[in-house]
C-alpha cells in the first residue's frame, strides 16, 4: 500500500494536540530550552576569578609588601587576610575559607637584596584538581612577572642598563578572547535540549501508545509502519529546531555568545543531530517495555553522553585515551564540536564534513535501525 | 478447502496455529464464518481468543496455517484487510486526551473515509454512539458504556464488512452492555459480519454461531441451542439442598453422579438417566443427613454446556464437539 501524506497528518495533528493538552510535555518543550541555557550560562562558570588566599608574611618588609601588590593587581586572587603564624594559613586551607596560601620566608627581602635567590611556599588547595592547576599557573605568572621586575631593578641598580626581560609572551586569544567560560558552554547546551526533546519525549510519547493499547488499535488501521513513524516524530522535530532557534537567540542576546558562522549551517546541523535523537528515542521506546524504562534509557544513552562526553563541559582532548576512542561513537560529540565552531569560529559548512559526516552517517544508521525494529515489533 | 472460495464465509480459518516459544497458544484451528453472522469465541482467559482474533485482524502473524477474512489472506495481503476490517480491543485504546469528535476525525483520516462521505459518517458515529451534543467532550472523562460505543463507532467509520470484537464489553455495566448488543444487531442487519469474544455466558445467547475454544483448540462448534443440545453427556438435573459443601462433596464420588457442581444456591448434577437418578438420589442424600428440598429435571444454560466441556477436557477425557 503506497505512502499516504493524509494518514500521516492525521497522526501528526493527534500528537500536536496530545502535546497541547499535556502539561508536562508542555513545560519541557518550552520551558526547559530557557532553564538549561541560563543554569549553564549563569550556574557553570569555570572562569576562576577571586579565589581566596591567605598570605604568612614572616618578612613583613617593603619586598613582600611589592610581592603581595602583584597578586592584589590579580583579577585571580583576593588576599583575604595577611598573618605572621603559619598555623593561621594552614587552619585557612583545612576549613576552606583559602583555596590557597602564600608563604613569604623571613630573609626574603634579605635574600632579594643580596641578589640571590628565594623560596616562596605556595600551598593549593588540591581537592578540586582544576582549580589547584589554575592557581599554579596563576601563581607562577605573578612571581615570574614579579621576579623578573626584581632582576631589572637589580641590574639597573648596579648599573647595568636593562629594560626588560630578553623574551615576552605575548598572548592573544582567539575565538573566545574574553575567555569567558559561556561562550564555551552555552553553545553546547543546544546538544542537551535536542537530547531531551528528541529522545526522551518521543520515547515517552511512543511507549505509552504500546503501553495504552492505542499502538494497536492504529496499527488495526489501515496505517503503515512509516507513516505512523513519520506522523508521530514531525511534530518533535520542529518542535526541536524551534526550540534550537530559541536557545541559539538567548545565547546570542541575553549571553553574548559570539556567532560567527552561518545561520544555515546551524539549522542544518542541527537538524541532522535532530534526526539522530528522534531515531534514537523511537529505537529505544520499540524495545523498552514501559514508558518509565524508555524514558530512563533515552536519559541513560543521550543526555547522559552528551553531557559528559561530546566535549560540552569537558573537553575531550584531556580524556583518558580509550575514553576518547568512545567518544567517537557518541553523536553528540560531532555536534558539539560543529556548534562550537559554528558559533565561536565561524568555520565554514565546507570544513566542517569531519563533524557533518559522521553525523549524517548516525542519522542513516539509527533511522534504519529503528525502522527495521518497529516493523519487527509491528509482525 | 471449498471453504475458502465460498463467497458466503467473511473469516475462514484454515489449520491456523500460533507458537510462542514452546507454548502453543492457538493449536491447528479450522474455523468458518458466515456473511452477516454473529459469531460469538468463547473460552476461558489464556485459552487462544485474543491471539486469534489479533492473528485475523493481521497484529500477528500466525506461525503456520491460512486464514482470509473478507476475502483477503491475511499473512498475505495485512493491508487489505486493514481497510476491511473494524477491530475493537480488550482495552479501550481511543485517545483520552483528544475531544470526542477529534478521535472521530483520526480515524476517519486513518481509514480514508472520503471527504464526500466524511460529515455524513460523523454524523452517524454520533448517534450510533448516542453522543450527539456531546462532540467536544474530552474522551477520557466519559464514562465506560460511552467509551465502548465510541470506540465502535470509531473502528466502523469506514463500513467494514467485517468487525471483530476482542471482550468488548468487560467492564460495563449491564445497561450499556445491552445497548451495546442492540447496535451490533443493527449493524448485523446491514449484512455486517461481527466476530466477538466474550466471557459473559448470557451475551453468548446473542450469538448466531459460537465457537469454545478451550487450550489453543475449538472443542465446541454450534448455535446455542445446538451447543446444548450436543454437548451435554446425559440430563441435568437441579438440586436445592443443605447444606452444599456437604453435598457436593459426597456427590462427586458418588456411582452414577457424572458431575456436580454448585450454581447460585443450588447444585447441577448431570446424570445419565435423570428417572432413574431421582429416587436414588433422594435416598443418598439422606443417608448422608443431607436435607432435600427439591430435584428437577433442567434445561442445561450455556454456562453448564462449557463447564461440562471444560472440566471434561480438563481431566484429560475426550468429548465430542
Amino acid at each position: 500500500m503506497s505512502f499516504s501524506w493524509k494518514r500521516m497528518y492525521v497522526i501528526a495533528k493527534k500528537e500536536v494536540v496530545q502535546i497541547l493538552r499535556d502539561p508536562r510535555s508542555l513545560a519541557i518543550v518550552i520551558a526547559m530550552p530557557a532553564i538549561l541555557v541560563l543554569l549553564f550560562g549563569y550556574g557553570v562558570n569555570l572562569d576562576q576569578k577571586g579565589l581566596p588566599m591567605y598570605v604568612c608574611d614572616q618578612d613583613s618588609s617593603q619586598q613582600s609588601q611589592d610581592l603581595l601588590k602583584h597578586f592584589q593587581a590579580s583579577p585571580y586572587f583576593k588576599i583575604v587576610r595577611v598573618t605572621s603564624n603559619i598555623a593561621c594559613v594552614q587552619g585557612a586551607l583545612d576549613s576552606g575559607s583559602a583555596k590557597m596560601g602564600i608563604v613569604i620566608p623571613w630573609d626574603f627581602s634579605k635574600r632579594l637584596s643580596e641578589g640571590g635567590s628565594v623560596q616562596v611556599q605556595a600551598l593549593v588547595d588540591a581537592s578540586d584538581d582544576n582549580t589547584a592547576n589554575l592557581l599554579i599557573g596563576y601563581t607562577q605568572g605573578v612571581m615570574q612577572s614579579y621576579s623578573s621586575e626584581v632582576q631589572i631593578s637589580w641590574l639597573r641598580h648596579h648599573g647595568q642598563a636593562l629594560q626588560s626581560t630578553a623574551i615576552n609572551v605575548e598572548t592573544r586569544t582567539w575565538y573566545n578572547e574574553d575567555l569567558a567560560s559561556s561562550s564555551f558552554i552555552i553553545p553546547g547546551v543546544l546538544a542537551l535540549v535536542m537530547s531531551v526533546i528528541g529522545a526522551f519525549l518521543t520515547s515517552l510519547t511512543i511507549a505509552r501508545e504500546w503501553e495504552r493499547g492505542t499502538m494497536e488499535q492504529l496499527i488495526s488501521t489501515p496505517v503503515s509502519a512509516t507513516e505512523i513513524m513519520l506522523g508521530k516524530l514531525a511534530p518533535y522535530f520542529v518542535l526541536g529546531m524551534v526550540d534550537t532557534v530559541v536557545c541559539a537567540l538567548i545565547a546570542l542576546y541575553w549571553f553574548r555568545v559570539p556567532f560567527r558562522g552561518s545561520f544555515l549551517t546551524l539549522l542544518f546541523s542541527s537538524a541532522l543531530f535532530m534526526i539522530v535523537v528522534l531515531a534514537l528515542g523511537f529505537f529505544i521506546s520499540v524495545l523498552a517495555k514501559n514508558q518509565f524504562a524508555a524514558s530512563q534509557i533515552a536519559l541513560l544513552v543521550t543526555f547522559l553522553p552528551a553531557f559528559l562526553l561530546s566535549g560540552f563541559l569537558f573537553s575531550i582532548e584531556q580524556m583518558p585515551v580509550p575514553l576518547q576512542w568512545f567518544t567517537r561513537i557518541i553523536p553528540a560529540r560531532y555536534y558539539v564540536s560543529v556548534l562550537k565552531k559554528i558559533f565561536l569560529k565561524g568555520t565554514p559548512a565546507a570544513m566542517l564534513s569531519s563533524d557533518l559526516i559522521p553525523l549524517a552517517f548516525f542519522a542513516l544508521a539509527l533511522t534504519i535501525l529503528a525502522t527495521r525494529a518497529f516493523h519487527k515489533k509491528l509482525t | 478447502m471449498t471453504q475458502d472460495i465460498s463467497p458466503e464465509n467473511a473469516v475462514v480459518i484454515h489449520n491456523l496455529v500460533k507458537r510462542f516459544g514452546s507454548f502453543v497458544a492457538v493449536d491447528s484451528i479450522d474455523l468458518a464464518v458466515r456473511k452477516g453472522e454473529v459469531f460469538g469465541f468463547l473460552g476461558p482467559n489464556g485459552a487462544g481468543k485474543s491471539t486469534t482474533i489479533r492473528m485475523l485482524c493481521g497484529l500477528l502473524k500466525p506461525t503456520s496455517g491460512r486464514a482470509v477474512v473478507a476475502g483477503y489472506d491475511v499473512a498475505r495481503q495485512p493491508e487489505a484487510v486493514r481497510q476491511n476490517i473494524g477491530y475493537m480491543s480488550q482495552k479501550f485504546s481511543l485517545y483520552n486526551e483528544l475531544r470526542i469528535i477529534e478521535n472521530i476525525r483520526l480515524f476517519a483520516g486513518l481509514y480514508s473515509v472520503p471527504s464526500s462521505q466524511l460529515q455524513e459518517r460523523i454524523r452517524w458515529a454520533l448517534e450510533m454512539s448516542n453522543l450527539v451534543g456531546k462532540e467536544h467532550l474530552i474522551t477520557g472523562t466519559l464514562p465506560g458504556g460511552w467509551k465502548q460505543r465510541l470506540a465502535l463507532g470509531c473502528a466502523v467509520l469506514h463500513k467494514p464488512p467485517v468487525i471483530f470484537l476482542d471482550e468488548p464489553t468487560s467492564g460495563v455495566d449491564p445497561i450499556s452492555r445491552r445497548q451495546f448488543w442492540d447496535l451490533i444487531h443493527t449493524m448485523t442487519l446491514e449484512g455486517v459480519t461481527v466476530f466477538i469474544t466474550t466471557h459473559y455466558m448470557e451475551e453468548a445467547e446473542y450469538c448466531n454461531r459460537m465457537a469454545l475454544i478451550f487450550r489453543g483448540k475449538i472443542v465446541a462448534l454450534g448455535s446455542p441451542s445446538e451447543l446444548k443440545k450436543s454437548s451435554m453427556e446425559g440430563e441435568l438435573l437441579l438440586v436445592e439442598c443443605a447444606p452444599l459443601g456437604a453435598a457436593v462433596e459426597a456427590l462427586q464420588t458418588a456411582a452414577g453422579i457424572l458431575d456436580a457442581a454448585v450454581f447460585g444456591n443450588a447444585l447441577h448434577l448431570t446424570v445419565k438417566s435423570a428417572t432413574e437418578a431421582t429416587p436414588r438420589l433422594h435416598r443418598f442424600l439422606e443417608e448422608h443427613h443431607i436435607q432435600v428440598n427439591r430435584i428437577e429435571t433442567i434445561q442445561p444454560s450455556l454456562e453448564d454446556v462449557f463447564v461440562s466441556l471444560i472440566t471434561g477436557h480438563g481431566s484429560g477425557e475426550e468429548h465430542k464437539a
